[in-house]
């Protein structure tokens, strides 16, 4: 008995001053990101106006849309992740598509629910998907960096309305296909350089199909509102 | 489960067995080792942390016993004290050991539980490629079992991509669906067509004692409704009839043709093979044509898309079943009235 102690103690004893040599270059990111995010935060926010502090969060939500518009290798979006983006982004595209037959007595129109559901359990599935797939992202940050990516697609809804407002026929149809196809092409873009990564490398495509069908329904939807009369 | 009794027995025994032990035999260390050995035997699913906590702790009972062997000839109050402050603090920490033990255990269930279901996931984009391609093409080879590969990936995604198709033909069709959306009426379509039949008819299978398991059917099923994804995304654009009869036959055939090839080689005898392949031919091509010319577009309905919604197109009236119950009944007791009534 005192053996397999003595074999199980220079084992454990070992972990605890593991040494690595001098002449061995260590090489790696030990920024631990998370510490220094909390460390900001830590200084002040008990006695500083409430103004300061929606618009420390405004100013970060606003940051992430221009990585998304602009959307370089960064990993900020996936390292301090919220959902207060994706939230703003779909009330707003659901608000958009509302007005489109609430006045009229069929209900085929897209309504606030149905965007709602759309959005966010289609992001649960491709979230779901990616890591049964075996991606090494955590959930949350891959449902921020979907919610995040709508934000062409709603701005796009907006030019829509827009044209809606002005012209009626094909000119205007012509508009609304370029500018929907367009942001669908760049939500799709910018969600699979962000999400990418994460992805074991040749399995990319699996993982990409799902996104794409999630904005192309988006889009659609978009694309073939008509607005009440 | 077990492994979580095991620590908790582990880590209470020995101080009951301890105390009892340092004063009828004296020597607490051969007691400490019998011990020891009992709990190494049954750890070959301890981590390291755990493992390391307890060699800890029984170093600590290793020194305690010795210390309080040397006391036990000269002061018997000391050693009571001093085993029940000990066994306090250590029931305390026994607690809190415990609830952070579930606590992992519960993240870890949770985890679990999606590992369970990624071998099911495990393919590469030219399987998924190679599978959908070999959905239309059938085999006339049925002299042995063919190959049906167990994968959930595929057949999820056909799935997801009918109901968007789906939904974009009830869309421009103008669908009015009384209590529900059409969002839930897809889904429920397309989840309910693909669970609904596979069970079917992995039922009937079994009936018929045919070769085939759940997993098997659920994916020759899924891969089987990419035809059924072709087909309705050109023919929901493309508005001929002729043209939807020919795919119909064709595209839907072959991958009608396919499922038939697969479980004819995996079932034995005419008649099984008969009622099997004609039940699941049957239920999988009618499924098609439903899905067609339930949520079909009206062609005027175009303009709306074009010019504006100022024209109203045809539009579809939500379904209402007349009460043709009643009405039979109805029209069978006026009759047989008559009848009584003349005679």
């Amino acid at each position: 008995m005192a053996d397999v102690e003595d074999v199980n103690k220079p084992l454990f004893a070992g972990l605890s001053d593991v040494s690595i040599a001098e002449d061995i270059p260590v090489e790696g990111d030990i920024a631990v990101p998370v510490r220094s995010q909390s460390g900001d935060d830590e200084i002040s926010t008990l006695d500083e106006p409430v103004k300061d502090t929606i618009l420390r969060d405004l100013k970060a939500v606003g940051q992430k849309f221009v990585h998304v518009l602009y959307p370089k290798k960064s990993s900020a979006l996936l390292r301090d992740w919220d959902l207060w983006g994706p939230l703003l982004l779909c009330v707003t595209l659901a608000l958009m598509l509302q007005g489109g037959s609430a006045d009229s007595k069929d209900d085929g129109g897209p309504q606030f629910a149905e965007v709602f559901v759309i959005v966010w359990f289609g992001s649960i599935i491709i979230t779901l998907n990616s890591k049964l797939l075996g991606g090494t992202i955590s959930f949350f940050q891959s449902l921020c960096v979907l919610g995040y990516c709508i934000l062409p697609l709603t701005v796009a809804m907006l030019v829509c309305r827009l044209v809606l407002l002005g012209s009626m026929g094909v000119g205007g149809f012509i508009i609304r296909l370029v500018v929907v196809t367009a942001s669908f092409g760049w939500s799709t873009f910018a969600s699979t350089a962000f999400l990418a990564d994460s992805q074991p490398p040749n399995r990319k495509a699996l993982v990409v199909y799902p996104v794409f069908l999630f904005y192309f329904v988006i889009s659609w939807m978009i694309l073939t509102f008509s607005p009440s009369h | 489960m077990s492994a979580s009794e095991g620590t908790k027995n582990t880590n209470t025994e020995p101080w009951g067995g301890f105390d009892d032990n340092i004063i009828l035999q004296g020597s607490g260390s051969a007691v400490i080792d019998m011990e020891n050995m009992d709990d190494t035997s049954g750890s070959s699913f301890e981590d390291m942390g755990e493992m390391h906590q307890r060699m800890k702790e029984e170093e600590e009972v290793a020194a305690e016993a010795a210390a309080t062997d040397e006391d036990t000839g000269e002061d018997g109050e000391f050693l009571g004290m001093k085993g029940l402050k000990g066994q306090l603090g250590r029931q305390v920490a026994d607690e809190v050991w415990q609830a952070g033990k579930r606590q992992a255990s519960k993240a870890f269930n949770l985890y679990a539980n999606i590992d369970i279901l990624r071998p099911y996931f495990d393919v590469e984009p030219i399987q998924v490629r190679n599978r959908l391609i070999e959905s239309m093409i059938p085999l006339r080879m049925i002299a042995f079992p063919q190959k049906i590969a167990g994968e959930l990936y595929g057949p999820m995604m056909l799935v997801f991509t009918l109901v968007a198709i789906l939904l974009h033909g009830m869309k421009t069709s103008g669908t009015v669906i009384r209590e529900g959306t059409l969002m839930g009426t897809a889904i429920g379509t397309c989840f309910g067509y693909w669970l609904g039949t596979s069970s079917f008819i992995y039922f009937l299978a079994y009936l018929c004692n045919a070769q085939i398991t759940m997993l098997q059917m659920l994916s020759l099923l899924g891969y089987g409704l990419f035809g059924h994804c072709v087909v309705l995304f050109i023919t929901y654009n493309v508005h001929f009839h002729s043209l939807f009869y020919i795919l119909w036959l064709v595209i839907g055939g072959l991958s009608t043709l396919r499922m038939v090839a697969v479980l004819i080689s995996r079932t034995v005898g005419q008649t099984p093979r008969l009622i099997l392949c004609g039940t699941l031919a049957a239920l999988h091509m009618l499924f098609l044509l439903y899905l067609h010319f339930a949520y079909h577009k009206i062609v005027e309905g175009i303009l709306d898309t074009l010019e504006g919604p100022n024209v109203p197109p045809i539009q579809r009236v939500a379904r209402d079943l007349p009460n043709l119950a009643s009405v039979v009944v109805n029209a069978t007791v006026k009759s047989v009235a008559a009848i009584v009534h003349s005679q």
